[in-house]
């Protein structure tokens, strides 16, 4: 006999805790749901939609929408897998996707996740946006051609870091990742290798310099087992920042 | 190995690269001995192998390579034509691939570069020669430019990715390729 | 560096003119634009400086909003409305004419820096268009004759301040009014109505009342008297989507904070729609006094208007009117001469996001922040500005709420249908011989309206703009209501030389530029669509184009993170349901067609070789 509140997800039940959201409580429980932005050490925002479910006759992202008792929630069904589907192809089509000269090729969440879902084609036209790399710090690169807009190191560089190296500018298809440099260059910015913000990135935006390539094909993350496989055992991870950021949400404090 | 049954009447396959590397025809020959037991059940219509110069009434059309030019796009075009299953193969003719990386220069520049600026080259200038196909402003994946029913990523797709797929196609089901085999790199 | 010093003291005095609080960022930028012509980058770095912001946060603003400019200054920044009402009157025509006369390529600053002419989108003068913003300042019935005069202006570098006033002069073409439109109320009425109220219910409560302890005498009980009205009144909010007014405010009085806030949503973005510019010329002190209600019922002590950046013109008169209220001590502290009653009212002016229009993206505009709606749960009524307590209400639903706190619910209640209480304002433009603004009891058919506004041969009416609905004739009786046709006040009439098509793909345009970019579905959704309807429009659509677009819409349905998503595909599956033919008879033919122009591709390269043979082009049609 225990009080622990629980939700179905696709007719299982899911125990969560007070302030969980649908994909934590379900992640946590050892039932993988496809995501791409949500991040176990980060508050969740919802941008990617990747991890969309459906609760009766409406649609909500699992990691913005709040646990409840008695949710039924549909995920692994094949008008789910298909929105998760088509949500990777605009991605793909929106970005400059290479992977077979890209260093995170194998590596790649974006990827992995194409692969996951059975990906075979963007589908939709591409875009070939026009998106110079900036090469300019000794150690870091970035190549914006793969940016995926999820965010991670604009939280991680505010959060964690505390340093706002990066941000978003622009509006809707225009929207663009930027530094914190007049110059707009990365080597102008106080990161650092250790930061949070340069381990995060999902794809191959942030890249170390000098060690692209080190794995061989066969030995990259997920060459072993599939990304759904190995998103339950990043689970149980302890928040890495609080969701605030002291510089930019200054005024909240007030 | 999963070899199929024998159809009553071969499948007519065309094959082809456009602008491509013609990597995705070397994987395909990387099937190996396993091509033994796919020539019972197909023949070859126009593919690099056969030198048939154009494509005739076709089963299958397997196209290597994205759109770069406006023979790509006559050559394309005779595969849809003829095809009643056309396949793009390959990460250039799914997402216009390595030539694609072109997107973002400018081709007048890219012709002045090479034609012009370039000195082990510039003797003659930008060829106008009516029997080469001029590029495209872009390189596109050739989904962009006709119907496209299957797509198989990679650069190249393994053999072991291409045998999974045909042998699924010739036997009627709808081809599926789980982890390890789809592949985008 | 003399410049930078000179750079940096402009900027602070500016930053000081706001307290130097970064949630009033967006008004620092507008007020450096005004200054210096563009943010340039070195005022980015410095503001973040001066506002102890990263620079980045900083250059993450200016660039989401439509009117700041961050790549070159220009003196002039001329924008053309371009709802599809503006094209209808020629819109497109009269820019080019402008660009002729100015030589100037659209969009691009012009050598010298003088001018820069643009489209932008719907500026809220349909019934008097095309309208046009010169530096944000409205200029209304845009012809040639008015054209020749602002180039010369323009030509002559007068300030915008010295040009003629007959250029901006704006009317408010009220045609037919209604318990709102024709009130008969003087400020300050209602709220003396409204804290009159607690007394009066109390002491009929006590009259009634079989003993002492039933009659609650409480302090609180006036607010909760006024509350009790609005909710007895059936008021629904007037934005569009029609939630209890009463119970909004109810759960805003309920959640605990250190301070509860009252805002209007005077962001009128919707393409259409112009009937809160209208209340808030005419009828201000009304919508300040439903307001002050509002702060009255729920215990606020602070409100904000969110004016959209296109009505920069009311900022003036409004800062007026909230003076005067101020004087008459209907502001401030102890207002109505009531203890502790403390509430004043701050404008906060946008600057071209439509997105902004959603309650939760407009707070954190007003939180100096990227126009991008939050995720809810929880509510601005617990988690709103700040993340405190907020109710946020159309411009419409505060004057109807003084009116229900000066004359009570059940005065209200009576009027329109059971579902939807009360009157609604329409904005009417189009085809129709009186456009203007129209005040009805819900539960008008159509049909009345387009008999009203002199509309003959209609085809079509956009109801609510283009998120809302496109009906056909066989649906001119429906009513305007909430349980039928729930709107935000558009009101576009198409008769039948237009192209429906053609209606469609302006919204689509629209969408795809106002998409805030935040989620992938709209961000990339609102873009194919948009490049599908001009496939579509050049002669190469098929019926996989058409298929497409089907998908696009399921996606955004499912998926998208705002009613702004949601909605983008309506306009065209509207007119795709009702009006099939006129994309029908476009399709090229039923086979696939390419995503981009073949032939057209290859110029690039013929230019470069000199060739013009046969095998130096491509037909659009496979022909092999």
């Amino acid at each position: 006999m225990s009080d622990t509140q629980t939700f179905l997800l696709d007719g299982e039940e899911i125990p969560f805790a007070p302030g969980q959201t649908v994909i934590q409580a379900a992640l946590a429980a050892g039932h993988y749901i496809p995501h791409l932005c949500y991040h176990p050490e980060f508050k969740p925002h919802g941008s990617c939609k990747v991890c969309t479910v459906k609760v009766g006759n409406r649609t909500a992202a699992s990691c913005t929408l709040p646990a409840q008792a008695g949710l039924e929630v549909e995920s692994a069904s094949d008008e789910m897998n298909d929105l998760r589907r088509t949500l990777v192809q605009m991605l793909f089509a929106e970005g400059n996707h290479f992977c077979p000269s890209c260093e995170k090729s194998g590596n790649c969440a974006l990827q992995a996740l194409g692969y996951d879902l059975g990906v075979m084609t963007a589908g939709f036209r591409h875009l070939f946006p026009d998106r110079p790399v900036d090469a300019s710090h000794p150690d870091l690169l970035l190549d914006f051609n793969r940016c995926i807009l999820c965010e991670l190191c604009v939280r991680a560089s505010c959060e964690v870091d505390g340093k706002c190296v990066f941000a978003l500018s622009g509006r809707g298809i225009d929207k663009h990742l930027i530094v914190n440099a007049p110059s707009g260059r990365l080597e102008d910015t106080d990161v650092a290798l250790t930061d949070k913000a340069v381990q995060v990135c999902p794809v191959g935006v942030i890249l170390k310099k000098r060690v692209g390539f080190a794995q061989p094909i066969g030995a990259r993350r997920y060459d072993a087992s599939p990304i759904s496989a190995q998103a339950l055992a990043d689970a149980p991870r302890a928040p890495a920042g609080d969701g605030r950021c002291a510089a930019c949400e200054e005024a909240e404090e007030k | 190995m999963n070899a199929p049954t024998e159809p009553t009447r071969k499948l007519r396959v065309a094959t082809t690269s456009l602008a491509g590397c013609f990597g995705c025809h070397m994987s395909f020959l990387d099937i190996d001995e396993r091509l033994f037991d796919l020539l019972p059940l197909i023949e070859f219509d126009r593919t690099p192998l056969t030198d048939i110069k154009h494509c005739g009434p076709c089963d299958i059309g397997i196209v290597e390579g994205g759109i770069c030019n406006a023979e790509n796009v006559h050559v394309l075009r005779e595969f849809r034509a003829n095809c009643k299953v056309l396949i793009a193969i390959g990460a250039c003719a799914v997402t216009g691939g390595l030539p694609a990386q072109r997107n973002h220069l400018d081709l007048a520049d890219c012709l002045q570069e090479v034609y012009v600026t370039e000195v082990s080259l510039s003797k003659g200038g930008i060829p106008n020669d009516p029997e080469l196909p001029l590029p495209l402003d872009k390189v596109h994946p050739i989904h962009e430019v006709v119907k496209v029913d299957y797509f198989i990523p990679g650069c190249p797709p393994s053999a072991d990715a291409i045998w999974k797929f045909l042998t699924d196609l010739i036997a009627g089901r709808t081809p599926k390729l789980g982890h390890g085999l789809i592949s985008y790199d | 560096m003399p410049e930078q010093t000179e750079l940096r003291e402009v900027l602070a005095a500016i930053v000081q003119r706001h307290a130097g609080a970064p949630t009033r960022l967006l008004q620092v930028l507008r007020d450096v634009q005004d200054v210096r012509g563009w943010i340039e980058p070195e005022a980015i770095a410095l503001l973040g400086d001066l506002l102890g912001l990263p620079a980045a946060r900083v250059e993450g603003v200016a660039g989401f909003y439509s009117f700041l400019r961050t790549d070159r200054p220009a003196r002039y920044h001329i924008l053309f409305s371009d709802n599809i009402t503006d094209r209808m009157r020629g819109n497109t025509a009269l820019l080019d004419y402008l660009c002729g006369k100015l030589l100037v390529e659209r969009g691009h600053v012009s050598e010298d820096g003088l001018v820069r002419v643009d489209f932008t989108s719907c500026t809220g003068l349909c019934d008097q268009g095309p309208g046009l913003l010169v530096n944000g300042w409205a200029i209304p019935n845009t012809n040639i004759e008015r054209l020749d005069c602002i180039a010369q202006l323009v030509l002559d570098q007068a300030p915008v301040t010295e040009w003629p006033a007959d250029l901006f002069s704006i009317q408010d073409n009220i045609r037919r009014r209604d318990i709102l439109l024709g009130h008969d109320l003087q400020p300050g009425d209602a709220l003396r109505a409204a804290v009159a109220r607690g007394s009066e219910s109390a002491a009929e409560a006590a009259a009634n009342a079989r003993s002492w302890r039933e009659a609650n005498i409480a302090a609180p009980q006036g607010p909760l008297a006024v509350l009790d009205e609005i909710k007895r009144a059936g008021l629904r909010g007037r934005g569009g989507a029609g939630f209890t007014t009463g119970l909004k405010w109810e759960a805003c009085r309920n959640a605990s904070g250190p301070m509860r806030y009252v805002v209007c949503n005077a962001d009128e973005g919707e393409p259409g729609t112009f009937k809160d510019r209208v209340l808030l010329s005419g009828y201000a002190d009304l919508v300040f006094e439903g307001m002050t209600v509002c702060a009255y019922a729920i215990g606020a002590g602070q409100g904000f208007l969110y004016l959209r950046g296109e009505y920069r013109h009311l900022l003036a008169p409004l800062e007026e009117t909230l003076a005067r209220r101020r004087a008459a001590g209907l502001l401030g502290k102890d207002i109505a001469g009531l203890k502790g009653f403390d509430f004043d009212i701050q404008i906060h002016l946008g600057a071209g996001a439509y997105v902004c229009g959603e309650e939760s993206a407009l707070i954190e505009s007003l939180e100096g922040k990227r126009g991008i709606p939050r995720n809810r749960p929880p509510y601005p009524v617990t988690h709103g500005y700040l993340q405190r307590p907020t109710t946020v209400n159309n411009v419409e639903t505060f004057c109807a709420a003084a009116l229900i706190a000066a004359k009570g619910g059940d005065w209200y209640r009576v009027i329109g249908t059971a579902k939807s209480a009360g009157t609604k304002v329409l904005s009417v433009s189009g085809d129709c011989a009186r456009p203007g603004i129209y005040e009805y009891p819900f539960g008008t058919p159509v049909r009345q309206v387009l008999a009203d506004c002199g509309a003959v041969n209609t085809q079509a009416v956009q109801i609510s703009g283009p998120s809302g609905v496109c009906i056909a004739a066989d649906e001119f009786d429906r009513r305007i209501a909430f349980e039928d046709l729930p709107t935000a006040g558009a009101f576009m009439v198409f008769d039948q030389s237009r192209d429906m098509f053609q209606v469609a793909r302006n919204f689509a345009h629209f969408f795809a530029h106002e998409s805030c970019g935040f989620c992938t579905p709209c961000r990339v959704g609102t873009t194919m669509l948009k490049a599908t309807m001009d496939k579509i429009a050049a002669g190469h659509g098929t019926p996989y184009d058409l298929a497409e677009i089907e998908k696009l819409d399921r996606v955004l349905h499912q998926s998208a993170h705002c009613g702004l998503g949601h909605t983008a595909c309506n306009p065209t599956l509207d007119t795709l349901r009702r009006f099939r033919p006129t994309y029908e008879k476009r399709l090229k033919s039923l086979d696939f067609e390419p995503a981009f122009d073949l032939d057209g591709a290859l110029a690039r390269a013929r230019r470069m070789t000199g060739r013009d043979d046969a095998g130096a082009h491509l037909s659009t049609e496979a022909t092999e």
